[in-house]
């Protein structure tokens, strides 16, 4: 990447992410909960209050208040959580390989569904296969996910037994291989523990099956319309007066051109179900950044709230930077 | 704006009127494209559906009253956790309320929702799509730059956070959804700003001696509306959707509140048992978000010819 443009990439990324700190400094702000209450206790002398605001440097004017902030933020202290007494950063670090765990291989049930079903609903344009693969795409937006994953324990786990209960593993199966990566399917596949491992998948496939849903709603619809954009291009005439096979047409040359703006629809798409998590590990007792989130939530833990919040966001802003500079970088078009 | 002609009386007559290739007056050429519109809208079937889910669920939440068959809040504690009945059609809670009336009555809440969010995002995401398009300059650069950071954010994360400052509630759900939502309308009313600002009547305008705020209010705003109406639509599932999930994470309406999401999450323990308490209300919340998905596609179609016909 050319120099001045650099620049500007990251001083947007820079810029955003003070945005991003600034608002959860705000909400630090207007949270009716007093931090140095709850760090003291309501039964402290009014000195030892005073004593622990000065430390906790809140008599310092708001500005001042929000640059020790960022400083904190951006070497990585979010704080102490209440809850368990950790920095918050421990926290997030042991949760999060989960979130990434059930997120990827979301993503991945996505891509493997979704791109076949686009590319067939735009050579059927307009017939049946077309109707049956935006109905479908359709249901996956209107639905509200922890509904789904509700009704999907419902029927695979109680009626029909495919599938284990909520968590991650049994209950026999915890800690039998030793965590490196955090993502059990990679610690398991290293400890060459295959029976945790499919322990590991079963547990997963479930969750990961119904937040994949969501995202091959996206992508299907996505490749859906640049297909469409791409048959109707002379060169996929060209093709066919060649003499090539209508599946080499469809599935290399016009398939093969969307390849770039598909790789920024998974990024956003990626970064969505990241978010999208935090219902899915609720319902399905996900040990993962969406459930600590919401747990510290209801225990008024507003630390870990905002750690999480910071980090999901990083990583959200990241991802969605990423799809920009890959679009740049793969397009020559788009290079300037 | 006053009436030239009064309507004829005949249905020929007045589609005719509404036809006519050369209007008498602004109004009749308003209504005529309505009217020409609704013609092309009618034929679409699966918009039609979603129109039609929506009416049923205007009517529903207007004589809520009168479609529950029992009170949405009290507590019959004997007919706990009955299954579906010709009593009780969808069955009752946990504390035996009647499934069915707290759906009906939640409609009510649904559409508070949807239209407090509808009310703030609209105005907000105008005012400052329009403003800084119009004004161009750093006041474009300072609001479309605050813009794009509320866009980078994570919605369901941030209107998370934001309902955990001001504490659970449905009036905080509701500012917490609006505040992550405005952000796409800002950037669509701005890019649609910087195409109208260059057009010969802006100009004839303000040779006439209109201040900016008037160019702004009176001829900018308008001409956005239709894209902002059918964004409006085609988000609505979404919003309903994010409300529902802060309910169902305790977040949002509060019990006895029947709010859907709520609902979904108080009957999560008897899933197993008494499948149809968590499982209703899912039906319902499902329904009205595919409703508005398709009405939306339906007005997308109609209203913006260069998206259409797909």
């Amino acid at each position: 990447m050319p120099f001045k443009p650099f620049l500007l990439f990251a001083g947007t990324l820079f810029l955003t992410f003070l945005g991003l700190v600034f608002v959860t400094f705000m909400i630090g702000r207007v949270v009716p909960i007093d931090p140095v209450l709850a760090a003291v206790g309501d039964r402290a002398p009014a000195d030892v209050y005073e004593q622990t605001r000065i430390e906790m440097g809140l008599h310092l004017p708001l500005w001042q208040q929000f640059f020790i902030y960022v400083r904190d933020v951006l070497s990585g202290d979010f704080g102490k959580s209440v809850l368990t007494a950790q920095p918050v950063l421990v926290d997030i670090l042991r949760v999060f390989p989960a979130t990434l765990e059930l997120a990827t291989v979301a993503v991945l049930i996505g891509l493997v569904v979704g791109i076949p079903s686009g590319v067939v609903a735009a050579v059927y344009h307009g017939r049946w296969p077309d109707h049956l693969v935006r109905f479908f795409g359709l249901v996956g937006y209107s639905m509200p996910v922890f509904w789904l994953g509700l009704l999907g324990l419902l029927l695979f786990y109680a009626k029909l037994d495919w599938v284990p209960g909520p968590g991650r593993l049994d209950i026999f199966y915890e800690d039998l291989v030793p965590a490196v990566t955090g993502v059990i399917l990679i610690d398991a596949a290293l400890a060459g523990d295959w029976e945790v491992w499919g322990n590991a998948l079963s547990h997963l496939i479930l969750p990961a099956s119904i937040l994949g849903y969501y995202s091959l709603a996206y992508i299907s619809r996505m490749t859906r319309s640049l297909m469409l954009e791409q048959l109707s291009q002379e060169y996929v005439t060209t093709a066919r007066a060649k003499g090539l096979s209508e599946t080499r047409v469809i599935w290399v040359h016009a398939l093969g051109n969307t390849a770039v703006p598909l790789i920024t629809v998974v990024a956003l798409s990626y970064a969505t179900l990241l978010e999208g998590s935090v219902l899915t590990e609720t319902v399905f007792a996900w040990p993962g950044l969406g459930l600590y989130i919401t747990n510290s939530l209801l225990n008024a833990d507003m630390n870990a709230v905002l750690g999480g919040t910071i980090v999901v966001g990083v990583v959200f802003i990241g991802l969605n930077l990423l799809s920009d500079v890959l679009y740049r970088t793969l397009d020559p078009r788009a290079r300037t | 704006m006053t009436m030239a002609r009064r309507s004829p009386v005949n249905e020929a007559g007045v589609r005719q009127w509404l036809l006519t290739e050369t209007p008498a007056s602004p109004r009749q050429a308003q209504l005529g494209r309505f009217y020409a519109s609704w013609l092309e809208f009618r034929g679409n079937p699966t918009a039609m559906i979603g129109l039609g889910i929506i009416a049923v669920l205007l009517l529903t939440a207007l004589f809520a009253p009168l479609l529950a068959t029992h009170s949405p809040t009290a507590q019959v504690l004997v007919d706990r956790l009955q299954p579906p009945s010709a009593e009780h059609w969808l069955g009752t809670d946990e504390l035996g309320r009647d499934i069915y009336s707290r759906i009906v009555h939640g409609s009510r809440i649904t559409l508070y929702i949807i239209g407090i969010v509808a009310v703030i995002v609209g105005p907000v995401g105008l005012a400052v799509g329009t403003i800084a398009g119009y004004m161009g300059g750093w006041v474009d650069k300072v609001l479309m730059r605050i813009t794009d950071i509320f866009l980078a954010f994570p919605r369901l994360i941030l209107a998370l956070a934001f309902v955990a400052a001001l504490g659970p509630g449905i009036e905080n759900a509701v500012i917490a959804i609006a505040i992550t939502v405005w952000p796409p309308y800002a950037r669509m009313a701005r890019a649609e700003t910087l195409t109208i600002r260059q057009a010969d009547y802006i100009a004839a305008v303000r040779i006439q001696g209109a201040s900016s705020a008037r160019i702004v209010g009176r001829h900018v705003v308008p001409m956005c509306m239709s894209s902002l109406i059918v964004r409006l639509t085609l988000d609505m599932a979404g919003i309903i959707l994010t409300a529902a999930g802060l309910g169902f994470l305790g977040l949002g309406a509060q019990p006895p509140l029947p709010e859907w999401g709520a609902m979904i999450s108080s009957g999560r323990q008897y899933l197993l048992e008494q499948w149809w308490v968590a499982t209703m209300p899912g039906l319902a919340i499902f329904t009205v978000s595919l409703g508005f998905n398709l009405l939306g596609d339906g007005l997308r179609d109609v209203l913006d010819p260069r998206r259409g016909g797909a």
